[in-house]
């Protein structure tokens, strides 16, 4: 088990080096480097004693290890669009973000599967039918298009929620959160639907077909032949077969969630990671969208690892048997 | 002709089309909406590019069954005069280029790398394999907009061909991924059997003989992936419009209608975003129940 | 009054297709007695696996028992519902099935299943479950109970896991054991041991066993009687040495002869002409007409049914009139 967290971990590396390399193509080949580093207003003169510090007539791999020596600080220079640290952007950003896609994920999750084990056990009546269709308009229903759709009813029609902002947030020490106030739950609620929407019809398309699989294994049959209960069978095995690939799967869909919060915070103006993103590609501000890149390529390789390690604690056959 | 709309309805998929209803309405209406988009020009009752024919005090017009709206104008117009069911049909067939031109060139790229892989082996198919593994672990959209992004700074002033081409391989380089997978799995299978290595012997392309034999076989999942990736592109394609990095504003696509629309939500002219958005989801829900419908016709353990 | 334990009576199975219906079981009839051992062997696709599974009541959809009467010490449990069936299942009846690694849930332990098993039928506290299965695992020749029973299918080899199976089968105490093919996955080495095992159990606990199988030896070493079964029909029907020794119906006399005999010199091994017909070309009258060396007229026209035919009772008008 530990070579197999040693080769995950330098899977993990190999990943982290080929995304950093394409920051840093996107540095060197879109945009001047030295205007990223300084901004748009610096002078020739500090402009040419940069090129010169920067040594940006070394051979590739010597600027791109600088680069490397950078970004793992966290230095990505300034932003081209607001003229501050980028890193201290992000920082900024992370929070909201994060939060969103949390809620999101606890709502995507909790409705998702009762539904999904409902429309397995119950197949082919006509609840689980309805959850089917509904199911089949959430796939067919794009985030942005939900999003303006609720702030339409919700907000403009009925006046119930609020269409933008994040509300009333308390600062604790570096972290910015609004799920300690009323207000902050209120302008999370509509955004937070919006990006669970998507989740929600897989996570449920997922358990239903999982279980259906599971409820035609061998073992299923045994046990039904040997006269276990029916809430054993389908909330006992059924369901713990059923949900071990689901949850793992679901791990690796937090990753998404995260990037798809760039369209939720679009449409709700949520200040988050997200949004920063959008406008640094509609303003081709080169440093801020490398550094999203190398941070949301560190955020999803920590999740797949901790997926893989769940895994080994879930499913007995993985683990070194001392048979 | 009759005679063989006779056989094919005979068929097993034909028998599951003949008896499954919602096949046949989404069907009928993915027509509809592909016929419109086709030939707009000739079903819009205006053009909505022609500036001539654009009439400002008709402007933000309702829908004709709300007050103030006009016959001339069905569902209304937006703040330029522009009739809205006219630009949905232009919108539409914007939307559907895109997103079917997205669809076969990711089959393309996924079917070619998937042969490759799966008769060569070795490091190539190594490389490509773990090339599907990180490409799958990031989300579409992410790689979808980055590329689109970094398009858009290397060429900022693209004229509306490259701005649609660097969209279009955006778009389809998110979903190759399950065809060379697919491909590749059947392409290794036919490979070990005894006719490919009695062709490598007799020095006949092998690669010509798989195409044959392996191609036949995988068709039945391509296709049900390729319609149900149809939805997933359009969708996908109005996203990033919405978003600003998507179709150029000469050319809106339906996802550009929307964000256009979107500023005038508040203000109570919600049919500018509202119907352009009905029609994207029509749609996609058509192309998806056809897609699943399919699914379900080719899969032999289900019937 | 009839002290069978089980009473099958022209059992009647079809599957409603879309090509029509398939009759797959027409008429099948046999008993059971108390603590007897019977043998219901024939080729793949005749129906043996089918009968087991319309016992127990668990046959796959769209698959249903049309006509006929299964009988369990006089009662009826073909037209029970799937509530009351449950606790006949395990406690009644028992199952074993063929394959034993997918019979076993891979995330529960083998106490867990057990002991599951054994709470669901008899009243007894957890602790009293926990030392039923380990004394059920003793009996079945598995090494190191106390520390085993803790352990997860995949830690066990094939044949420990048949073991296993049949301990779970026995576990509470049931009158009847439907075993469908319990030794084909496994090694032959293995085998003898496993059906042995099985034999020695029953005999100990007095359980009747239906044993399932394509396998004429474990039928001649174990069964006290056999029923050959040709396409969904019960062909011949007596007590082991009697219809090995003196086949009454020629199917039975062709199987027997297709078993090579060591002290034979022979150039070819014999056959039975031509296969078994297929469950939508049953040709009219006997259903094993076309292939036997032996029909007669009638044999096309009507089809026999079981009848007196020396020691045992066969399906074939070569019989008739006999007493």
């Amino acid at each position: 088990m530990f070579v197999f967290i040693l080769r995950r971990l330098i899977q993990a590396l190999v990943v982290m080096v080929c995304v950093a390399l394409i920051a840093f193509m996107l540095f060197q080949y879109v945009g001047d480097p030295v205007v990223t580093l300084l901004g748009q207003d610096a002078s020739p003169e500090q402009i040419a004693q940069l090129r010169a510090d920067l040594g940006l007539d070394q051979p590739f791999f010597v600027q791109f290890w600088y680069f490397l020596l950078n970004a793992v600080q966290g230095e990505f220079g300034l932003s081209l669009r607001q003229g501050v640290k980028v890193s201290g952007l992000l920082a900024e950003r992370f929070p909201a973000t994060l939060e969103l896609a949390l809620v999101a994920a606890v709502m995507a999750l909790s409705i998702g599967i009762p539904m999904g084990v409902y429309a397995a056990l119950k197949r082919g009546t006509f609840t689980s039918q309805i959850f089917m269709m509904v199911s089949l308009l959430g796939v067919s229903l794009p985030t942005f298009l939900i999003g303006i759709l609720l702030i339409l009813i919700f907000a403009v029609l009925l006046g119930w929620f609020p269409s933008f902002g994040r509300g009333e947030v308390t600062q604790l020490g570096f972290w910015s959160t609004g799920l300690l106030t009323a207000k902050g739950w209120h302008h999370i609620t509509l955004p937070a639907i919006t990006l669970a929407v998507f989740q929600l019809t897989l996570i449920m398309r997922l358990v239903r077909a999982e279980m259906l699989e599971v409820l035609r294994t061998d073992y299923i049959k045994f046990a039904r032949a040997r006269g276990l209960s029916s809430n054993v069978i389908h909330f006992g095995h059924a369901l713990k077969n059923t949900l071990v690939p689901v949850i793992t799967i679901t791990g690796l869909q937090l990753g998404s969630l995260i990037a798809f919060a760039i369209i939720t915070e679009t449409v709700f103006q949520w200040p988050g990671m997200g949004l920063l993103f959008i406008q640094a590609v509609t303003f081709a501000d080169i440093p801020v969208m490398a550094a999203y890149l190398c941070l949301i390529a560190l955020i999803f390789v920590v999740i797949n690892l901790v997926v893989d390690l769940l895994y080994f604690v879930v499913d007995p056959r993985l683990r070194v048997d001392h048979s | 002709m009759r005679n063989w709309l006779a056989r094919m309805g005979d068929t097993d998929i034909g028998y599951s089309f003949r008896h499954s209803p919602v096949a046949m309405a989404a069907a009928l209406v993915a027509f509809t909406c592909l016929f419109c988009a086709l030939f707009a020009n000739v079903v819009a009752p205006h053009n909505p590019f022609d500036l001539a024919t654009l009439e400002l005090s008709d402007a933000r017009l309702p829908p004709v069954w709300q007050e103030g709206g006009k016959t001339s104008y069905l569902l209304g117009t937006d703040d330029q005069g522009r009739d809205i069911l006219s630009a949905l049909m232009f919108g539409a067939r914007i939307s559907l280029m895109v997103g079917l031109a997205s669809v076969l060139l990711s089959v393309a790229l996924g079917v070619g790398l998937g042969l490759v892989a799966g008769f060569f082996g070795g490091a190539l198919d190594a490389f490509i394999m773990r090339l599907c593994d990180v490409m799958l672990s990031f989300p579409a959209i992410l790689v979808a907009l980055l590329i689109a992004g970094v398009g858009r700074a290397m060429f900022p002033n693209a004229d509306e061909s490259l701005a649609f081409g660097v969209l279009i391989i955006s778009i389809s380089l998110t979903g190759w991924v399950q065809y060379a997978r697919t491909v590749r799995g059947s392409t290794m299978v036919e490979r070990g059997k005894e006719y490919v290595q009695a062709a490598r012997v007799t020095g006949v392309a092998p690669v010509r003989i798989m195409a044959r034999h392996v191609l036949p076989n995988v068709l039945g999942p391509v296709l049900v992936l390729a319609t149900i990736q149809v939805a997933t592109a359009i969708l996908t394609e109005a996203t990033l419009s919405f978003l600003g990095v998507g179709s150029p504003p000469t050319a809106p696509s339906l996802g550009t209608l929307i964000r256009v629309g979107n500023d005038y939500l508040f203000s109570g002219e919600w049919w500018i975003t509202v119907f352009p958005g009905a029609m994207l989801v029509v749609i996609a829900l058509s192309v998806n129940l056809l897609g699943d419908w399919l699914r379900d016709a080719l899969n032999p353990r289900l019937r | 009054m009839n002290n069978s334990l089980l009473q099958v009576k022209n059992l009647v199975v079809e599957f409603p297709g879309r090509h029509g219906t398939l009759r797959a079981l027409d008429g099948i009839s046999f008993d059971i007695a108390p603590g007897e051992i019977l043998g219901v062997v024939g080729e793949s696709g005749a129906g043996k696996s089918l009968t087991g599974a319309a016992i127990i009541g668990l046959l796959e959809p769209p698959g249903r028992i049309a006509s006929g009467e299964i009988l369990l010490e006089g009662q009826r449990i073909d037209n029970l519902s799937s509530d009351q069936m449950r606790p006949i299942r395990g406690r009644k009846i028992g199952a074993i099935f063929q394959d034993p690694l997918t019979s076993l849930n891979p995330l529960y332990s083998v106490g867990r299943q057990l002991t599951e098993t054994i709470l669901a039928h008899l009243p007894m506290s957890a602790a009293q479950a926990r030392r039923r299965a380990i004394d059920l695992l003793q009996d079945t020749g598995i090494p190191a109970a106390e520390e085993r029973i803790d352990h997860f299918p995949h830690q066990f080899s094939g044949g420990m896991r048949q073991r296993v199976v049949i301990a779970l089968a026995l576990a509470a105490e049931p009158r009847l054991i439907v075993a469908d093919e319990p030794t084909t996955a496994l090694d032959v080495s293995i085998q003898a041991q496993i059906i042995s095992l099985l034999k020695k159990l029953c005999r100990e606990r007095g359980a009747a066993v239906m044993l399932i199988t394509h396998d004429m030896g474990v039928i001649a070493e174990t069964c006290d009687r056999v029923a050959v079964m040709y396409a969904g029909r019960v062909a011949e029907i007596g007590k082991v040495h009697d219809v090995i020794n003196h086949s009454a119906h020629p199917y039975t006399a062709g199987l027997m002869a297709a078993i090579p005999d060591i002290t034979q010199d022979r150039e070819n091994l014999f056959q039975i002409d031509g296969t078994m017909p297929r469950l939508n070309a049953i040709p009219a009258g006997c259903a094993f007409n076309p292939r036997c060396k032996r029909s007669i007229e009638k044999c096309r026209q009507q089809r026999p049914e079981l009848m007196d035919a020396g020691a045992s009772r066969a399906a074939c008008w070569l019989h008739e009139g006999q007493a």
